[in-house]
């Protein structure tokens, strides 16, 4: 089979869209905290 | 539990707890995905693609802690009308869904070169499939309920998601014992609940070790967006309830007597 010749190129793209994802979901959940924390600080100090 | 219930007291605690795991996640994790890409053997019948491994078992473990946690929180919101269980499930929702997709993903990258095909309807898949529909439905549903404002005060997933997230759990044992009941391409389960009073893992120790650090860290990682996204959920409905406490205060004092 041809993959038995390139199997790395599997473990590759597998461990890049595995850090890729947690990486943009580490990002989305941090800036929309951020987002929301200083929403509600400027609302509290309006 | 209800110490916890007040969220004051929740952010005190999570505004120390969330870099802690976040940092730790991301040490742990890091070195255990060089150490299953680089150092960890290749097995002697599926060769390098074992690697896969390391991302795809703790991605399918979070697929299903996620929808676990969420059948917890909604039972606690439903029963004891916990006001933080609620925002506690939906946080937990997108993250679930993600590492569901990720494990479905992996998993297709490693059976590609393994069986030959990208995908086989085989029962481990079908039912991790329907897991990663089950959250799509939580999360429009809860979605809903914040939009129709039956979400609760407090940010809340409202009492049809929660329901939702309480009746979807069906599926996580079915996800377990599918490679037990039914002879599928999927490999049995490495890991098992037996481990943990001692039973002899089927796996070898020099793939063992790095998986258990790979699924610590991402643990971790999971942790720490779920508090983020409970953050963010508490943050939105604090600001909504002050903006909407002033809205009532100036209309109030329009309509009063001049």
């Amino acid at each position: 089979m041809r993959e038995t010749l390139m199997q790395w190129e599997f473990v590759y793209a597998a461990y890049a869209l595995g850090a890729g994802c947690t990486a943009a979901l580490i990002a989305h959940s941090w800036l929309a905290m951020r987002r929301a924390e200083k929403r509600r600080d400027q609302v509290r100090g309006k | 539990m209800h110490r916890f219930a007040n969220p004051a007291r929740f952010l005190k605690i999570a505004r120390w707890l969330t870099p802690v795991l976040l940092i730790a996640g991301i040490a742990i994790a890091g070195p255990a995905l060089v150490w299953g890409l680089l150092y960890a053997p290749a097995d002697w019948l599926q060769g390098e693609t074992v690697r896969i491994l390391y991302l795809h078992v703790p991605a399918a473990w979070l697929g299903m802690m996620g929808w676990s946690g969420i059948a917890v929180a909604s039972f606690t919101e439903i029963v004891w009308r916990h006001p933080l269980a609620g925002i506690a499930a939906r946080a937990m929702a997108v993250p679930g869904a993600v590492f569901s997709a990720l494990c479905l993903a992996t998993g297709s990258l490693w059976g590609r070169p393994a069986w030959g095909t990208w995908w086989v309807w085989d029962g481990r898949l079908t039912s991790m499939l329907v897991l990663l529909f089950l959250y799509f439905g939580y999360i429009a549903l809860a979605r809903a309920a914040e939009e129709a404002g039956g979400g609760g005060a407090n940010g809340g997933s409202g009492r049809v998601a929660a329901v939702f997230g309480l009746v979807g759990a069906v599926n996580i044992p079915i996800i377990h014992y599918s490679v037990i009941w039914w002879h599928t391409l999927h490999q049995p389960p490495s890991l098992t609940p037996a481990m943990l009073a001692g039973a002899k893992s089927p796996m070898a120790p020099a793939f063992l070790w790095p998986l258990m650090a790979s699924a610590l860290g991402f643990s971790c990682i999971f942790g720490a967006v779920v508090l983020m996204r409970m953050r963010a959920i508490l943050a939105d409905a604090q600001a909504e309830a002050r903006l909407r406490r002033k809205a009532l205060n100036v209309s109030a004092g329009q309509d009063g007597p001049e």
